[in-house]
């Protein structure tokens, strides 16, 4: 009785608060003169937005320099988790190398990137970047790859999108394939016969889908090499030193954070593992991915979502170097629009849908590797 | 044919073999470390010598080469190697920002009082209590000789803070605020009371949700318009709200973690004995759970030290925001590397600092619950 009594109390304090509150916004936009609405969404803008994957021009909608934003927030998360994935699963397992010198260059380097904040990392990264010689003086390291103060000269196709395309073909390949062969391996299992078709269906998918695709557009095999031309480099594609300062500032943070994570959960397997599946004969790379690696992503795969989630919130760092991610394009927005709440309100939903849905996307990983129980 | 025999007994014990030569020595172990099999041998090599020759050339950047001293950065530019004299030049504004010039005295007790007491109670016999009476003792003394007003000493408001002393404020206000707000949420999360719990719930998941700085720009832009206008809150201080609230939201998780970890019959046999809710948290439960909690709560309040540095985008001059204004002057803008390195050691050494200050005070409360090591 008195627990309801209490609830009835808070939950009674929170509405009051939450009214009270709603009143005081709207005497002080009243006040100020301010309007309120979404309809400034439609509206022209009068600002061009930085350089990112997506192009914004002046005099398009507010509601597409949002789009712009969540588009370039979306796409230097995933290749800050892409990556920071590969470096830290490295630097994990050399963290726990018998060669002292691999596992102590790894400790060095968890020590710094960990006890560091990764807005002073970010600002380093930017500052070195922009600090580096002009085009005419840059730092060549063959193959069209320059680095100067305009940023990161790279090769690329001439016909980018189609490279995507095959990109994307090759991701959907290596889906197709790990669904046949889990079929094939199910097949097997409760027949004993091994299929003739398990080993292509294996091995095409992701060699295959791009391949023809590749065809389909007419096999285009052009590469633009970057070349220094007057001031400035033709061809090939740039990294500007905003990106790069954001995604090295993500990448090399976080890579430090998952080594810890996948050292820990590799050391969280016991030895006797080991010694038992070396005992019956499995070692090498199959006693790792029958036996170590199944049990340690028990331990890895929940702290590393939360790694995943932590990467994607502190894209919104890029306001720092003034990269158009989500966060930094609101900040314009808000500043054109007037409208403070209903920018800042659009973007906190916008990050709380993008992290619950990782979250629930890990959620599915975890539930996957986790012990069938009954 | 051989015979097969009867018993596989040893009939004797066999001769005791010698010991494994060459275990001791530093040669010993430099070969076991580095040396111990070929491959060990080439990586330690391959990676070895690269490094050396980085090294160096960090080294005689940094070292050899460099100019600490240079007035006017003349002698800076004729320099092959790191320009120290920025950090000699603008050492003052980047420690205490736009803090009044001849009131800087009172910065540097400031800076001499937290070390101070910092290292003092990382003595392991410090008790818990005169730790944070002593912590309470030193923040007072701080706010009070940063902002002056009394005892002859002139007001400095609080727009005119900045540097170290501003960072280790808003570090030790998050902390303050922010553990008895995780409490309070973790207790109310667990809660059997669903209006409490949902609420506690909602906070928690949806300030996780969403970025740091996110939250932060609410406290800032939108916090003002929802109060009253005369109840008018220094940015600072809303800023700090902000902090706190983001703070508590991941703390509360980490102190939830602790609660679960405890036996449910803990607290049952506390009811028994007739306590009553209060008494129970604060002497049964709280205690056990904090200590469990302890190691990952030190992982979010060394997080928190390293989060002041937001308060830079929002124009506040902490360290890192101060760091930025110096750096704007045109003598010394080509030095920026030079000067984020030095912040980055600074926060590196505070954050190992209070790593191992939090393995102090895991081991003390250890001993004071009668578990682990005396």
């Amino acid at each position: 009785m008195r627990g309801i009594a209490w609830q009835v109390l808070l939950l009674a304090a929170v509405i009051g608060t939450i009214a009270w509150m709603g009143v005081n916004a709207m005497r002080a936009l009243d006040e100020r003169g301010m309007t309120s609405g979404l309809d400034f969404l439609f509206s022209g803008t009068s600002f061009p937005l930085g350089e990112g994957f997506f192009s914004f021009t002046q005099g398009e909608t507010y509601l597409r320099a949002f789009l712009v934003g969540i588009g370039n927030t979306v796409v230097l998360s995933f290749l800050g988790i892409v990556s920071a994935t590969v470096l830290g699963g490295a630097i994990g397992i050399a963290r726990l190398s018998q060669n002292g010198l691999i596992s102590g260059v790894a400790g060095g380097y968890v020590l710094l990137f960990r006890n560091s904040p990764q807005l002073v990392q970010i600002v380093f990264w930017y500052t070195f970047f922009t600090l580096l010689p002009a085009p005419r003086g840059s730092w060549e390291f063959g193959l069209g790859i320059f680095a100067s103060n305009r940023g990161l000269t790279l090769p690329a196709p001439d016909r980018i999108d189609v490279f995507l395309w095959c990109l994307l073909a090759f991701a959907v390949g290596v889906v197709t394939s790990l669904i046949a062969g889990r079929i094939a391996d199910h097949r097997r299992r409760r027949t004993g016969q091994r299929r003739r078709w398990a080993f292509w269906a294996r091995v095409l998918p992701p060699l295959g889908f791009p391949l023809v695709l590749w065809a389909l557009f007419g096999a285009p095999a052009t590469w633009s090499v970057p070349e220094l031309a007057g001031f400035n480099f033709r061809g090939g594609v740039i990294l500007s030193p905003e990106f790069l300062a954001i995604y090295f500032g993500l990448t090399f943070y976080i890579a430090a954070f998952i080594a810890e994570i996948v050292r820990g959960g590799l050391r969280s397997v016991e030895d006797g593992q080991m010694e038992a599946s070396k005992a019956i004969g499995l070692g090498g790379a199959d006693m790792y991915r029958k036996v170590i690696v199944p049990q340690a992503l028990r331990a890895i795969i929940p702290p590393l979502s939360a790694q995943y989630v932590s990467l994607l919130k502190n894209s919104s760092l890029a306001v720092a170097v003034g990269y158009p991610d989500l966060f930094s394009v609101s900040n314009t927005l808000l500043t054109y629009s007037g409208r403070t709440i209903e920018v800042l309100s659009i973007m906190a939903l916008v990050y709380l849908t993008i992290s619950l849905f990782v979250g629930a996307l890990s959620n599915l990983a975890n539930h996957y590797v986790q012990i069938p129980e009954r | 044919m051989d015979r097969v025999p009867a018993s596989f007994a040893v009939p004797k014990a066999s001769d005791s073999r010698p010991p494994p030569h060459g275990r001791r020595g530093i040669l010993a172990r430099l070969h076991a470390r580095y040396f111990a099999s070929l491959w060990d041998t080439v990586v330690t090599l391959v990676i070895g010598l690269p490094l050396l020759l980085m090294a160096w050339f960090f080294l005689k950047w940094a070292l050899v080469d460099a100019v600490w001293v240079a007035p006017e950065g003349k002698a800076c530019q004729l320099a092959s190697g790191a320009c120290w004299a920025v950090v000699a030049e603008k050492y003052r504004v980047i420690l205490f920002g736009t803090y009044p010039f001849e009131e800087q005295w009172r910065g540097f007790v400031t800076i001499a009082l937290w070390i101070g007491w910092g290292i003092a109670s990382g003595w392991r016999r410090v008790p818990l209590a005169a730790r944070l009476w002593g912590w309470l003792v030193v923040a007072v003394v701080t706010v009070v000789l940063m902002r002056g007003g009394v005892f002859g000493l002139s007001l400095v408001s609080t727009d005119e803070w900045g540097g170290l002393p501003l960072t280790f404020l808003v570090f030790a206000g998050t902390v303050a605020g922010g553990v008895p707000l995780a409490v309070l949420l973790a207790l109310g999360r667990r809660s059997d009371l669903p209006i409490i719990s949902g609420l506690c719930v909602a906070v928690i998941e949806g300030v996780r949700g969403i970025p740091l700085l996110v939250v932060l720009f609410f406290a800032a832009l939108i916090l003002p318009l929802f109060l009253p206008p005369q109840l008018n809150i220094d940015k600072l201080l809303r800023a700090e709200i902000g902090m706190i609230i983001f703070f508590a939201a991941y703390a509360a998780e980490v102190i939830r973690g602790g609660l679960q970890a405890i036996p449910a019959g803990q607290e049952e046999a506390a009811k028994a004995l007739g306590m009553p809710y209060w008494t129970r948290m604060r002497k049964i439960v709280l205690p056990q759970a904090l200590s469990v909690a302890l190691p990952a709560l030190f992982n979010d309040i060394i997080r928190a030290f390293k989060n002041t540095t937001f308060f830079s985008i929002l124009g506040l001059f902490d360290v890192l925001g101060a760091t930025k204004a110096a750096l704007q002057d045109p003598v010394w803008v080509r030095y920026g590397l030079e000067g984020y390195l030095f912040v980055f050691m600074v926060y590196l050494v505070f954050c190992l600092g209070l790593t191992f200050h939090g393995r102090e005070m895991e081991k003390n409360a250890w001993r004071r619950l009668g578990r682990g090591e005396a």
